[in-house]
C-alpha cells in the first residue's frame, strides 16, 4: 500500500454566520479505505463533504488530497482531481430521462476523451452504468424522465453519476436514507465491488448496522467536533458518542 | 413488413397508427426507412421552412421584403434569446447585442472604411465578444438580477453615447456602405436565419446542449460532474451575442446609418415576444414567433393610435390560447399524424 494518505484533512473549521458547522476537524484517510462518518442531525457532516468538495469554503484549514492543497478550489478542479460526492438530497435533471441525466459527468474533462462522444457512445455508456447500479435494462427504467422516477431510483441515478467520474475517493452523503431494507440490500454489493476496485470511500450513514458491516473505521462527529475515531464497535462504546448519539436517538 | 400492408389494397381490417411509431420504435435517430411516406414525413418538417425561406423574397413585394429583412432579424435574436434561455439565463437585453454589432459595423466602415463582407463577420464576433465581456461579471447571479443588468445595461450606453458623443453621439453615423445588391441582403439574411436555426438546433441537441441544459436545471449538479458552469455559460452567452451582433452589423448596413435607437427597448422586448408565443426551448418556436408577430405589427401600422392595444391584445390571446407556444402545438398535433395499418 501506499505509505502517504489519500486525503488529509487537518485543523478544519467553518462557520455559518455565529453556527460552528465544523470545529478543529482533523484525520487521514488511506487509500483503499472505506471511512464511515457519523454523527446526530446538524452535526456537520454534509459540511464536511462540501468543504472537501469545494462547495463550501473552509474558514480555516488545509485539505491535502494527493499531496496537494485542495482547499478553497471550486469544485469542478476538486471533482476532475478524482474525488466525486453524492447529494444527500438528490439533485437529478429533472428535465432529462435518467440516461441523458449521465451524460453530464459523462461529458466532464475527466472522462470526456476515455468514452468518446459522437454516434451515441456516451448513451451506450450510460445505459451500461446504470444497469450496473440497478436499472432494470428490460424494464426500460433509463429511458423514464427523472421527474417521475421514485426515490429509490433517483438515489441510484447519483451513485451512478458519481461512478461515471471514474473517481478515486468517492463521497456518499446519506445513500441510504428514504430507502427500503431491500434497496439497501441491493446497493450495498455496489458499494463492496467499488471497494474490491481500489477505490476509496467515505459513507455518511445513519444506517449503522449496514454501515458497521462495511466500513473499515468510524469517525463521529457531534456539534462540528469529532467526538471519537476507530473500529466500529469501539466506537459506540466511547461514553462520549453514547451521550451525543445513542442519547438522542433513544 | 408493415409497409407492404400499408401498401396492400385489402382494407377490411384496418386500423388507424401514428405515422411515426414505425420510424420512433426503431431509433430515436438512426431512421430505417421502408417508404416514400416515412421519408416525407421525416423530411417535411425541414423542407418546408428552407425551401419556404428561399422562395419567399422571390415572391414578396419591396415593401413585404423589407418586413422580411425585419422578421429574420427578430427571429435571429428571437433564437439567441432562445438559447441563453435554454442555458439558464433569462435575457431582457437583447438590444445590447444587437447594438454592440450595429456599432461596431458602423464604426469599422465610417472611420476605416472596412467593406461590408468584413465588417459583418468581424462586428458579429467582436460585438459578440465586448457583449460577453460586460456581462461576465453577472453571470455568477442567477435568476431576475442577471435579468435586471441585461436589461440595464443598453439604457446606461445610450446616455453614455449621448454624453460623450463619441461615434456621431446622438446624431450617429451615417452614410455607412450598403450592401452591393438588395437581392444580396435578402439571400445574406434569410441563409443566416436558415443557418442558424438549424446549426444551433443541432448544437441544442448534442451532448454539448445537453450541458447547457442540465446548467439551467440544476448548476450545481453539473459542477458536480468537474464541469466548469461559468465557462460553459460563457461560451452560450459568446454564441448567443455573436448571433444578435450579426443582426445588428447587417441592419447597420441596410440603413446605411447607425445610431442610438439599436439599442432601443424594442430589440430586446420583441425576440421574447417572438420566443414565448412561438414556444420556447425549440428555436424553430422562436423563429415562428417573429414570422408571425412582425408581420402582424406591420398590418396593424395602418390602425394608428390603438395599434398597440390591438398588438397586446393578440399577443394575450396566444399566450393564453397556447400557452406551450404555437410550435410545440404544431409539433404535437404532426406526431400524432396517422395512417392506416392492416390489424
Ligand atoms: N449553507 C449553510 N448556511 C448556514 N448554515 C448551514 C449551512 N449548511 C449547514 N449549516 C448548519 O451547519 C450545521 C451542520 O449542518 P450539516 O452539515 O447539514 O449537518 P448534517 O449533515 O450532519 O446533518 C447545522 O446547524 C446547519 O444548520
Ligand atoms: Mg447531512
Amino acid at each position: 500500500m501506499h505509505p502517504s494518505p489519500l486525503l488529509k484533512v487537518a485543523g478544519l473549521y467553518k462557520n455559518f454566520g455565529g453556527v460552528q458547522a465544523i470545529h478543529d476537524l482533523s484525520f487521514d484517510l488511506a487509500r483503499g479505505e472505506l471511512l464511515g462518518l457519523i454523527g446526530p442531525n446538524g452535526s456537520g457532516k454534509t459540511t464536511a463533504v462540501n468543504l472537501i468538495t469545494g462547495f463550501v469554503k473552509p474558514t480555516e484549514g488545509n485539505i491535502i488530497y494527493n499531496g496537494q492543497n485542495i482547499s478553497g478550489l471550486p469544485p469542478y478542479k476538486i471533482i476532475r482531481m478524482g474525488i466525486a460526492r453524492t447529494f444527500q438530497m438528490v439533485k437529478p435533471f429533472y428535465q432529462l430521462p435518467a440516461y441523458k441525466n449521465m451524460i453530464i459527468p459523462l461529458y466532464s474533462p475527466r472522462v470526456k476523451k476515455r468514452v468518446g462522444g459522437k454516434y451515441g457512445d456516451r448513451d451506450a455508456v450510460a445505459l451500461d452504468l446504470l444497469e450496473e447500479v440497478g436499472f432494470e435494462r428490460d424494464a426500460f427504467v433509463a429511458y423514464k424522465s427523472a421527474s417521475v422516477l421514485p426515490q429509490g431510483y433517483l438515489k441510484r441515478l447519483e451513485l451512478a453519476k458519481a461512478i461515471a467520474l471514474q473517481p478515486d475517493l468517492i463521497i456518499l452523503d446519506e445513500l441510504f436514507s428514504g430507502l427500503s431494507l431491500a434497496e439497501v440490500a441491493s446497493i450495498v454489493p455496489i458499494i463492496e465491488k467499488l471497494r474490491l476496485e481500489g477505490k476509496t470511500i467515505i459513507m455518511i450513514e445513519h444506517r449503522l448496522k449496514e454501515l458497521f458491516r462495511i466500513a473499515d473505521r468510524i469517525i463521529v462527529l457531534n456539534y462540528g467536533e469529532k467526538i471519537a475515531e476507530g473500529f466500529s464497535n469501539e466506537v459506540m462504546e466511547s461514553d462520549a458518542v453514547k451521550k451525543a448519539y445513542l442519547g438522542a436517538e433513544a | 413488413m408493415r409497409n407492404a400492408q400499408l401498401n396492400s389494397t385489402d382494407s377490411k381490417h384496418r386500423r388507424k397508427e401514428r405515422i411515426d411509431r414505425g420510424i420512433k420504435a426503431r431509433s430515436s435517430d438512426i431512421f430505417a426507412l421502408s417508404s416514400w411516406r416515412e421519408m416525407l414525413y421525416l423530411a417535411a418538417p425541414r423542407c418546408i421552412p428552407i425551401v419556404g425561406c428561399l422562395m419567399l423574397p422571390l415572391v414578396l413585394g419591396i415593401y413585404w421584403q423589407k418586413v422580411l429583412l425585419s422578421v429574420a432579424v427578430f427571429a435571429l435574436l428571437a433564437i439567441s434569446w432562445d438559447i441563453l434561455e435554454q442555458s439558464g439565463m433569462i435575457s431582457l437585453g437583447q438590444a445590447l447585442f444587437f447594438g454592440m454589432g450595429a456599432y461596431t459595423a458602423g464604426v469599422f466602415n465610417h472611420y476605416f472604411g472596412w467593406p461590408p463582407f468584413l465588417t459583418i463577420p468581424f462586428a458579429s464576433i467582436l460585438g459578440g465578444l465586448i457583449s460577453t465581456v460586460i456581462l461576465l461579471p453577472v453571470l455568477r447571479l442567477r435568476g431576475i438580477y442577471f435579468s435586471m443588468v441585461t436589461l440595464i445595461i443598453p439604457l446606461m450606453l445610450v446616455r453614455i453615447v449621448e454624453a460623450t458623443r463619441i461615434f456621431g453621439g446622438t446624431e450617429g453615423l451615417s452614410g455607412i456602405t450598403p450592401l452591393p445588391s438588395k437581392w444580396l441582403e435578402l439571400y445574406l439574411i434569410v441563409g443566416a436565419l436558415l443557418g442558424a436555426l438549424f446549426g444551433f438546433r443541432r448544437m441544442m441537441g448534442s451532448d454539448y446542449g445537453l450541458v447547457l441544459k442540465a446548467i439551467r436545471d440544476n448548476d450545481r449538479s453539473v459542477m458536480n460532474a468537474g464541469i466548469n458552469v461559468y465557462w460553459f455559460k460563457a461560451q452560450a452567452l459568446f454564441i448567443a451575442s455573436a448571433i444578435g451582433a450579426f443582426a445588428g452589423a447587417f441592419m447597420t448596413h441596410v440603413y446605411m446609418f447607425v445610431g442610438m435607437p439599436v439599442f432601443a427597448l424594442d430589440y430586446s422586448i420583441l425576440p421574447i415576444a417572438a420566443a414565448v408565443v412561438g414556444g420556447p426551448g425549440t428555436l424553430a418556436g422562436a423563429t415562428l414567433g417573429a414570422f408571425i408577430l412582425v408581420p402582424l405589427s406591420e398590418i396593424l401600422r395602418g390602425i394608428g393610435g390603438l395599434r398597440i392595444v390591438i398588438y397586446g391584445l393578440f399577443l394575450v390571446v396566444f399566450i393564453v390560447a397556447l400557452p406551450e407556444g404555437i410550435f410545440h402545438y404544431i409539433q404535437r398535433k404532426y406526431h400524432q399524424f396517422e395512417r392506416w395499418v392492416e390489424v
